[in-house]
């Protein structure tokens, strides 16, 4: 077999950012402590030019290195950018966090990249082999990160739960990859979509497969039942850890689903089945979700449990099996990263030394503490609840409409009345800022680097709301040109 | 019965005794040590499946490094035995019913139809220079370098956090600063204090 260098090309992001990796982790150990900016600014530049680097990408027809088992296409090299850039934003915000609690270190930084290579080889993975290592490398440098608090009990104990169920997860979809094994007689996708549309392999296996593979999204995802993990562990992790967490991995983590349901097992007989169990995932997620959320104290409880209703959101576009679906729940899950980081972000900016601003009655008065961020916490909560003119609406319309598109109006139905539920205690996040007192009033210390990123957070909500073609327009090309769909 | 199939059922009877030996066992030593048992037979089942080099890989890595290691760590640990074993056998009845259901389930759907010996026929006998270990090495640094790679790079997440999840700079270590015992002066390490002298109070104390 003939090799040349240029094979490598495609992947030269994650070969780029791995040697970074290196390269950082050896420059940090010369690095004294009152130098740590040096780390994070390369740390940084490595995201900014990796996410460079897959931009280039971004036009290309599919591309595969590594004899199969990478792939570069439209779709993968989007949702990278998007990753790589969600790493470093949310990194700029957990900044003034991180200093005051000892854990502003080299480590973090090392891990963050490490979660975001993982990350980066999911979302390009076309073996499942590459897509399990991507997987067990980005849950990895997580539960490291949850444990770097090491002082305190409760992040100690989310690691220790979202580690054993996350072993326990891996394991399903182990199982349910090993069974899709044994039908096809490969792990590479592209063989795997063949030996399922020929039809010569066993049905009976692969659904059993099947069912596997989908508890164990199921459980990375967090969607109910397989949801317990999740509030624990955004409640029990530090602030920016949980930003980390909320964020990023959500791009990766659809990206998985498609590679596994959409792609490798996305023949007409298998979407009928994988359809009615993800219909039950999200019907559940979005009552649980928002039911729940509303009993919540903590503001990072009541994101943990809005984010399982948001998943349930998202499952709604996959499970239409349609074209359009698929570049909804794109745009639903992007939209959804975008508020993430504004919301976790904001629990980091006002949170100071000694002082975390977790809970609700935190949020008391913002509006006369500082007017600009209640303001952008108003539009990053209107967008959760889906109120026009938030971008948040578009995402929501846009799942909704692919689930009508297949006949299933019961099921937008439900999923409308039950974002009616959760508009309750988004709406109460906005009257605890704008009509209570406040309990303190010193004034919020924030940095220039993090106000106007977060300031344009805001705006981006806003504005992406009045004009969100330009987005949606980028998904639909993804799926349209990458994507290897039975239609 | 011919010699391979009786050498397999012997293998598979100590290997699954010596697993059940590794959950059951009162000392953590017994059950690592019953750990070790069975890695090596299961060494030796992949002996009779002819996969050699992975055979002799698992006894040079797991029971002779990682197992090793593991001991050291059992005995060096002062693990509360009558702790880790509360609520062993209530919990045992209902867990040996939920497995118990799982596996029935299991079989009523897959069954032997599948995967029996007649959908799985015997692969055809290897040349006798064939070597297994070059096999391997051939697809592992050519078709499946990415998977190495990423592999060793999990391998590299794994010394990172355990390092930055246990290193600690210790609080009593005591060294000696030449530089700054030198440039110290009586003002920084001597205070004086004048106190009032209170006679009247003076012998109440003893």
């Amino acid at each position: 077999m003939e090799f040349s260098i240029m094979d490598l090309a495609p992947a030269a992001a994650e070969i780029f950012l791995l040697a970074a990796i290196c390269v950082i982790l050896v420059v940090d150990l010369f690095v004294p402590d009152e130098r740590r900016y040096l780390t994070y600014g390369l740390t940084q530049i490595t995201l900014v030019v990796a996410a460079l680097l897959t931009a280039a990408g971004i036009d290309s027809a599919p591309v595969y290195a590594f004899s199969g088992m990478f792939v570069g296409d439209a779709f993968s090299s989007v949702l990278k950018v998007g990753v790589c850039l969600t790493v470093a934003i949310g990194l700029v915000y957990s900044r003034s966090y991180l200093e005051p609690r000892g854990m502003y270190r080299g480590e973090y930084f090392v891990l963050a990249l490490f979660a975001t290579l993982g990350m980066m080889v999911m979302i390009s993975a076309n073996h499942f082999l590459a897509l399990y290592l991507g997987l067990e490398l980005l849950s990895l440098s997580l539960y490291a990160m949850v444990a770097l608090a090491r002082d305190s009990a409760r992040s100690t104990e989310a690691a220790m739960k979202y580690f054993v169920l996350g072993a326990l997860a891996s394991g399903m979809l182990l199982y349910g990859m090993s069974m899709v094994y044994g039908a096809t007689a490969s792990l590479a996708i592209g063989d795997v979509i063949a030996a399922v549309q020929s039809g010569h392999a066993n049905s009976t296996i692969l659904k059993f497969g099947l069912v596997f593979i989908v508890a164990g999204i199921g459980f990375k995802l967090g969607a109910v039942p397989f949801h317990m993990w999740v509030p624990d562990v955004y409640h029990g992790a530090p602030t920016a850890v949980t930003l980390m967490i909320g964020t990023a991995p959500k791009l990766a983590a659809f990206a998985f689903i498609v590679r596994l349901l959409v792609e490798s097992l996305g023949a007409e007989q298998l979407v009928v089945e994988w359809r009615q169990m993800l219909v039950l995932l999200s019907v559940a997620s979005l009552v649980l979700g928002n039911v729940v959320a509303i009993a919540q104290t903590n503001l990072k409880r009541l994101l943990a449990y809005s984010t399982i209703s948001h998943m349930g959101f998202l499952l709604l576009g996959v499970l239409s099996g349609t074209t359009e679906g698929y570049s909804a729940a794109m745009f639903y899950v992007s939209v959804y990263v975008i508020m993430g980081l504004g919301a976790f972000g904001m629990i980091l900016l006002m949170s100071r030394k000694g002082y975390e601003a977790e809970e609700l009655e935190d949020l008391k008065g913002l509006n006369q503490r500082h007017p600009w961020y209640a303001f952008v916490m108003l539009i990053i909560m209107f967008s959760m609840a889906g109120i026009p003119p938030t971008v948040g609406f578009w995402a929501k319309l846009s799942v909704l409409q692919a689930v009508i598109s297949i006949g299933y109006v019961w099921l937008a139905v439900v999923a409308v009345l039950f974002s009616l539920v959760g508009a309750f205690y988004y709406l109460r996040v906005v009257k605890l800022m704008y009509f209570d007192e406040p309990a303190q009033r010193e004034a919020m210390q924030v940095g220039v680097d993090s106000g106007v990123l977060m300031s344009a957070n805001g705006i981006a909500v806003l504005a992406l709301g009045m004009m969100p073609g330009a987005l949606l327009a980028v998904c639909e090309r993804a799926v349209t040109m990458s994507l290897r769909v039975a239609t | 019965m011919d010699f391979e199939k009786a050498a397999f059922y012997f293998f598979a009877l100590i290997l699954v005794l010596a697993a059940l030996r590794v959950i059951t066992a009162r000392n953590p030593v017994h059950s690592a040590l019953s750990l070790v048992l069975a890695f090596f037979t299961a060494a030796a089942l992949w002996l009779l499946l002819e996969a050699e080099f992975l055979a002799i890989a698992l006894v040079l890595v797991y029971v002779g490094a990682v197992m090793v290691l593991f001991l050291f760590v059992v005995m060096m640990l002062d693990i509360n035995l009558d702790r880790l074993r509360e609520g062993y056998w209530d919990y045992l009845v209902p867990a040996l019913v939920v497995a118990g259901v799982m596996v029935l389930e299991m079989a009523v759907i897959l069954g032997g139809r599948y995967f029996s010996l007649a959908q799985m026929p015997k692969p055809p006998a290897a040349d006798p220079d064939y070597s297994n270990t070059r096999a391997l090495g051939e697809v592992l640094y050519t078709e499946y370098v990415y998977a190495f790679e990423i592999a060793a790079v999990i391998l590299l997440v794994a010394i990172v956090a355990a390092i930055g999840l246990t290193l600690r700079k210790r609080k009593d270590n005591k060294y000696q600063v030449p530089s700054r015992q030198i440039s110290a002066r009586r003002a920084n390490r001597v205070r004086l204090v004048s106190m009032p002298s209170d006679k009247g109070d003076s012998g109440a104390a003893s």
